[in-house]
């Protein structure tokens, strides 16, 4: 576990720098002209309707939730690699199975069009 | 003075957090703030003699100060926070993205460790085992940073930058995943420095590896880093053209400073990682072939090892870097749903490709 303290080391430095910018940043900068200067950029015009109260495309999700399927199938295949010399053809089989599945999946989604941006 | 901390706070704690902290704080103050304060002024004379003009010459002979003018401006800059955003996240966003960069650094190895060279001193902060594993964590963090900012501002343009910078690193970190597994199966771990070790053992940087497949995974990790890092040719997220600035469209001053600083360290710390990975961290070429063993450097005067072992990591470093700004300087902005086709349709089937291709060559074999 010793070897991870420094991680922790680094992140506390790291943190304390970002403070110490925006504290700096605080006692120097000029004071702001307030007013229509504070409203959400809207090319010159006052903002009609909040981002918020706006809505955007599904596909954005549909992106997170294949984004997962795939990502969760990387870190299964770390371990693997690691271990492949001990695993041997077994390991590899499995792995073989194991990506096949994910194939399948990914040509479904590519068919339903998922994959297609329009 | 360093035995009187060493007697206060006890070996243990002297060896693993006080020790690291001096190298932590030479590397952040000497070597990677620096070093992004003059890549941001080497990107704009570099791009300027790309683009036959001279880029920044005012501040300074060759404009060498200019980077300390910009900080000084940005320190002054009016601070504004949108009325309409919601502050807490609006504020976290920056910090989001520049934390997770630097905290990758702590365990990319920029020479050997003291065994290895026989000097005194480790040329990285900490080794861990899971080292890779750990990257691959903290480099996802800085996607919540760019998100949380987009939807923070409460303005349509951050809106829309956020969301496709997301979808857009999201999408590419799974070729890039994918591409991380080829190194490890060469390697056998997952440790960075066992990564560079078992490339001098097989006395080959793992670009050339079980060619053609280490060259590809190469490829497709760099595009996809590239990719990552929100730069050209895949720099969407900040398409001024049409989205104005994209995600910090409403960040101004220091903080616009700091989303700014969190891009540069993302390139530094992808182009890192290539290295470590691909081309040998900090080995010579060739390492551990005898007619090339010019190469480590020993017959300079008063070199080490040690020295040797950063000098060869810093100039691939450095290449990495300026393929960075040539990109920048000759590619074309991709079109949105090129950049997604090109991400799951092209890089997905071609790394998987080559993860079967070195699965079936190291069963053979």
């Amino acid at each position: 576990m010793e070897n991870y303290l420094p991680i922790l080391v680094f992140a506390l430095v790291s943190v304390l720098f970002l403070v110490a910018t925006l504290v700096a940043a605080k006692l120097f900068r000029m004071a702001g002209s307030g007013a229509t200067n504070d409203d959400p950029y809207e090319c010159g015009n006052p903002a009609v309707t909040l981002a918020h109260d706006n809505r955007f495309s599904i596909r954005y999700y549909l992106l997170a939730v294949l984004f997962v399927v795939f990502d969760v199938e990387t870190v299964f295949l770390f371990p693997w690699a690691v271990m492949f010399d001990k695993l041997a053809l077994f390991g590899f089989i499995e792995m073989v199975v194991f990506l096949v599945i994910l194939i399948i999946g990914y040509v479904y989604a590519w068919n339903r069009g998922a994959l297609t941006w329009a | 003075m360093l035995e009187a901390l060493r007697e206060a706070v006890g070996p243990t704690l002297f060896t693993y957090a006080v020790s690291p902290l001096f190298k932590i704080l030479a590397l952040i103050f000497l070597g990677v703030l620096p070093l992004i304060m003059y890549l941001v002024l080497a990107e704009r004379k570099i791009l300027g003699f790309m683009q036959v003009r001279l880029g920044p010459n005012r501040v300074g002979p060759w404009g060498i100060l200019q980077p300390v003018a910009d900080i000084a401006k940005l320190l002054v800059k009016e601070d504004v926070i949108p009325n309409k955003a919601v502050r807490w996240a609006f504020v976290l966003a920056p910090c989001l993205v520049v934390a997770p960069a630097f905290v990758i650094l702590a365990v990319i190895p920029f020479g050997p460790s003291a065994e290895q060279s026989g000097g005194a001193l480790d040329f990285f902060i900490t080794d861990v085992n899971v080292g890779l594993l750990f990257v691959v964590a903290m480099a996802t963090v800085g996607v919540y940073g760019i998100i949380i900012g987009g939807w923070a501002s409460n303005s349509k343009f951050s809106l829309l930058g956020g969301l496709r910078s997301a979808a857009q690193m999201i999408s590419y970190e799974i070729p890039q995943g994918f591409s991380l597994v080829i190194p490890l199966l060469m390697a056998g771990t997952m440790s960075l420095q066992g990564v560079v070790g078992a490339q001098f053992e097989q006395g080959r940087w793992f670009v050339f590896q079980f060619f053609p497949f280490g060259l590809i995974a190469f490829f497709i990790y760099f595009v996809a880093g590239v990719a990552e890092s929100n730069r050209n040719p895949f720099d969407l997220p900040e398409a001024e053209s049409e989205l104005v600035a994209g995600f910090h469209t409403e960040y101004t001053g220091m903080r616009f400073a700091l989303f700014f600083l969190g891009e540069y360290a993302n390139m530094i710390v992808i182009s890192a990682l290539a290295v470590t990975l691909f081309l040998g961290g900090w080995l010579a070429p060739f390492p551990n072939v005898g007619w090339a063993s010019f190469l480590d450097l020993q017959w300079i005067p008063f070199m080490t090892p040690g020295l040797a072992g950063l000098i060869w990591f810093s100039a691939k470093l450095f290449a990495f870097l300026f393929v960075y700004i040539w990109f920048r300087g000759t590619f074309p902005r991709y079109r949105f749903d090129q950049l997604m086709d090109l991400g799951w349709k092209w890089l997905i089937p071609l790394v998987l490709f080559t993860v079967f291709g070195v699965g079936i060559w190291k069963t053979l074999l």
